[in-house]
C-alpha cells in the first residue's frame, strides 16, 4: 500500500501523462482528467482490491470501478497502465487508430481494466448499480465504485438510478461525483443551477460525504469513512469538490480547458510544474 | 398445402412468460427486471418462483436497461420487460452504448409489438423496432410467430451469450408450432414447400401467411412459406435457396416497410440473385386505436393482402 507522499508523486506523474497523451494528438479532454488524478491515484494504488495481471469483467472477489464520464478516458488509462493492467508504452497510442485506447473508454478492444463502454453521459449509476446487485446475489462483499461529472447529474438517468438505487437499499456502492463546478459551456451555475447536491443527494435516501478532491490526505480519510459506512441499507456518495486543470495553473478553473489539448509551449509550460516520478511512458 | 391446426389461442407474451420461468429454473444465473409491467408481460411465475432474482424498475427504463448491463458484469443473464415501443426507442442509446457495444449479456423482452396490442393507439404501437434493432452491431433480433415458439426461443435467448432483443406480442392468436420445439437461433423454418413463389413471414403474420397459402392453394398457386423467426442474424442461405426455385418473393410482417424484415431481404436479393420482391408492412404512418383484426385489415396486413401482394409478383416473373 503505498503511503501519501508516494500517491502525491505517482498523481504528478499522472498529470504529465495526461497532458503528454492530450498533447499528442490534439485531442481529448485535460481539464477534468486533471482535476481526478488525485482521486484516481489514491482509488488505483490504496483502496481498491483488485488483480491487474488477471483482469476478468466480471471481477469476482474485487472491488469494482466505472469511470461514467467517460471523456475522462486519459486520466483513467494513465492510472490503470500505471498500476499495471496494460504496458504504459500503449499510452502514446491515446485515440490512435487501431488502438486500445479509444476516446471514451471500451470494452471493444478488449482493454484490461475496462468492465463497459462509457461517453454517452448518464448511464454509469444505473451500471454500477447493477454491478452492485450481482455482487450481492454472488455473495461478494467487495465495494462498487463510480465516478460522475457534476454536469452530467443534468441526465434523468441518474435520478432514475438515484432512486432505484436507494429503493433497493444497495448499500455496496460508493459513487463519487467530481464537482468542479464547471461544464463545457461555462459554470454549473450558469448551465443549469444544480442547487443543494446534498440535499437532493440525501432527499433520494442517500448517505452523503464530502471530499477535497485535490487533497491526498483528505481523499484517503474519506474514502475509508466511505467503506466503513456501506453495509448499511443505503448507497453512499462523496460530493468530491476538485478544480479543474488542477496542478497545470494556466488551465486551473476555467471551462475553457474542458476539451482542449495545449499547443507546444503550453505543454512545455505543463510540464515544468509537474515532477517527473516514475519516468514519462 | 399443408395442415397447420391450432387447438387453443394463445398469446405470444404469455410464451414469454412460461420461458421466463423454464430459463429461471434451468440456471441460477437467470433473472429479471420489469418497468412496472409484471402482469402484461407475464413474468408473475418467475416473481412468485425466484423473488431474489426479481428486481422492480418502476417506470424508468433507462436506468433498467443499464441496471442489466451492470448485472452483467458479475455472471448474471438479465431479462428486462417493458412494452416494446419503451424497450427500444425510448432507450436507444443506453441499449446502443451500455449494452450493444459494450456486448453485454442482456435480453431485451419486448412486449405488445406491432399494431396488434390494438385499442392503446399508434403511442403504444411501435412499429420500428426491428429496424432500430438491426441496426446495432452485435445485436440478435428474434421475432417468433406464436406462443409455444416464443417460450422456445426465450429459452434460447438465455443459453446464447450476447445482446438479444426478443419481440412478441399481446393479442391471443393461433398457436400451431409444436409444443417444446427446439429453438436455434438464425434458422429459417420451412412452413410449406411451393415452387411458385416464397412468402417470408415473421412474428404474428407467419399464421397469415398459411391462411394466404390455403386460399393461394385453391386458386392452383403452390406458395413456399418461411417463418424468419431471427431477423437478425438472417439466414440467408435457407432465403437464397428458396428463392432461386420460385423466383418471386412476398415478405410479410407486423412493422415499417422501412427497416423491418422486408427490407432485409431485399438488400440480400438485390446483392445476390435480383428477384421481383412484394411487401406486406406498415408504409411510412403511425398506427391507431381500434381491434388486432381491423387494425390487420385497414393496414393491410392479414392473409387477404398476402393473397394480392402474391399474385401481383407472380405477374411480375419474368
Amino acid at each position: 500500500m503505498a503511503e501519501i507522499t508516494e500517491l502525491k508523486e505517482i498523481a504528478s506523474q499522472v498529470r504529465r501523462d495526461i497532458v503528454r497523451m492530450v498533447h499528442e494528438k490534439n485531442s481529448g479532454h485535460p481539464g477534468g482528467s486533471l482535476g481526478c488524478a488525485d482521486f484516481l491515484t489514491a482509488l488505483y494504488f490504496k483502496v481498491l482490491k483488485k488483480d491487474p495481471s488477471n483482469f476478468t469483467i466480471d471481477g469476482e472477489n474485487e472491488d469494482l470501478f466505472f469511470l461514467s464520464n467517460g471523456h475522462l478516458s486519459a486520466v483513467w488509462y494513465s492510472v490503470l497502465a500505471r498500476s499495471g493492467y496494460f504496458p504504459t508504452s500503449e499510452l502514446k497510442t491515446f485515440r490512435a487508430l487501431n488502438s486500445r485506447l479509444q476516446g471514451h473508454p471500451t470494452t471493444a478492444e478488449n482493454l484490461p481494466g475496462i468492465r463497459i463502454a462509457s461517453g454517452s453521459l448518464g448511464q454509469g449509476l444505473s451500471v454500477a448499480a447493477g454491478a452492485s446487485l450481482a455482487k450481492k446475489l454472488n455473495n461478494d462483499t467487495n465495494i462498487v465504485y463510480s465516478l460522475h461529472g457534476d454536469g452530467e447529474l443534468e441526465e434523468g438517468q441518474i435520478w432514475e438510478a438515484a432512486l432505484f438505487a436507494s429503493a433497493r437499499k444497495i448499500d455496496n456502492l460508493i459513487a463519487t461525483i467530481d464537482y468542479n463546478k464547471v461544464q463545457i459551456d461555462g459554470t454549473t451555475d450558469d448551465i443549469m443551477n444544480l442547487g443543494n447536491l446534498r440535499a437532493k443527494f440525501e432527499a433520494f435516501g442517500w448517505i452523503v460525504l464530502e471530499m477535497q478532491g485535490n487533497n491526498m490526505d483528505d481523499i484517503i480519510k474519506i474514502l475509508s469513512q466511505a467503506k466503513q459506512q456501506t453495509g448499511n441499507q443505503k448507497p453512499i456518495v462523496i460530493l468530491m469538490h476538485t478544480e479543474m486543470g488542477f496542478g497545470v495553473d494556466f488551465m486551473m478553473g476555467s471551462h475553457k480547458w474542458h476539451g482542449v489539448a495545449p499547443n507546444d509551449e503550453q505543454l512545455k509550460n505543463a510540464l515544468s510544474q509537474l515532477q517527473e516520478t516514475l519516468g514519462d511512458y | 398445402m399443408k395442415k397447420y391446426i391450432s387447438t387453443e389461442n394463445k398469446d405470444t407474451r404469455s410464451g414469454f412468460g412460461a420461458g421466463l420461468l423454464e430459463a429461471g429454473k434451468n440456471n441460477k444465473n437467470v433473472v429479471a427486471m420489469c418497468a412496472d409491467l409484471i402482469g402484461s408481460l407475464k413474468m408473475e411465475e418467475f416473481v412468485a418462483e425466484f423473488p431474489e432474482r426479481f428486481f422492480q424498475a418502476g417506470i424508468a427504463e433507462a436506468n433498467m436497461t443499464g441496471v442489466a448491463a451492470g448485472l452483467t458484469i458479475g455472471g448474471k443473464i438479465p431479462f428486462i420487460g417493458t412494452f416494446a415501443a419503451f424497450a427500444t426507442g425510448r432507450v436507444y442509446d443506453q441499449i446502443r452504448q451500455s449494452v450493444a457495444y459494450s456486448k453485454k449479456n442482456v435480453k431485451i423482452a419486448a412486449s405488445h409489438a406491432g399494431l396488434t396490442l390494438g385499442e392503446d393507439g399508434a403511442t403504444h404501437q411501435i412499429l420500428e423496432d426491428i429496424g432500430l434493432m438491426k441496426m446495432l452491431p452485435n445485436m440478435v433480433v428474434i421475432n417468433p410467430c406464436d406462443y409455444n415458439q416464443t417460450k422456445a426461443a426465450t429459452i434460447a435467448a438465455a443459453k446464447y451469450v450476447g445482446p438479444v432483443y426478443l419481440r412478441f406480442g399481446r393479442p391471443k392468436v393461433a398457436n400451431f408450432t409444436p409444443e417444446n420445439q427446439e429453438f436455434e437461433i438464425g434458422k429459417a423454418l420451412m412452413i410449406n414447400e411451393g415452387a411458385d413463389v416464397t412468402i417470408i413471414a415473421t412474428g404474428h403474420l407467419v399464421w397469415e401467411a398459411i391462411k394466404a397459402g390455403e386460399i393461394l392453394a385453391n386458386k392452383g398457386i403452390d406458395a413456399e412459406i418461411i417463418n424468419i423467426h431471427t431477423i437478425k442474424p438472417l439466414d440467408t442461405n435457407a432465403i437464397l435457396n428458396s428463392v432461386k426455385k420460385t423466383k418471386a418473393v412476398v415478405t410479410a410482417e407486423e412493422h415499417m416497410l422501412n427497416g423491418g424484415l422486408g427490407d432485409s431481404i431485399a438488400q440480400l436479393l438485390s446483392r445476390n440473385y435480383p428477384t421481383p420482391v412484394e411487401m406486406i408492412g406498415v408504409n411510412d404512418t403511425f398506427g391507431e386505436s381500434g381491434t388486432p383484426e381491423q387494425l390487420l385489415e385497414k393496414y393491410g396486413l392479414n392473409a387477404e393482402n398476402i393473397v394480392k401482394a402474391v399474385e401481383k409478383v407472380i405477374a411480375r416473373k419474368q
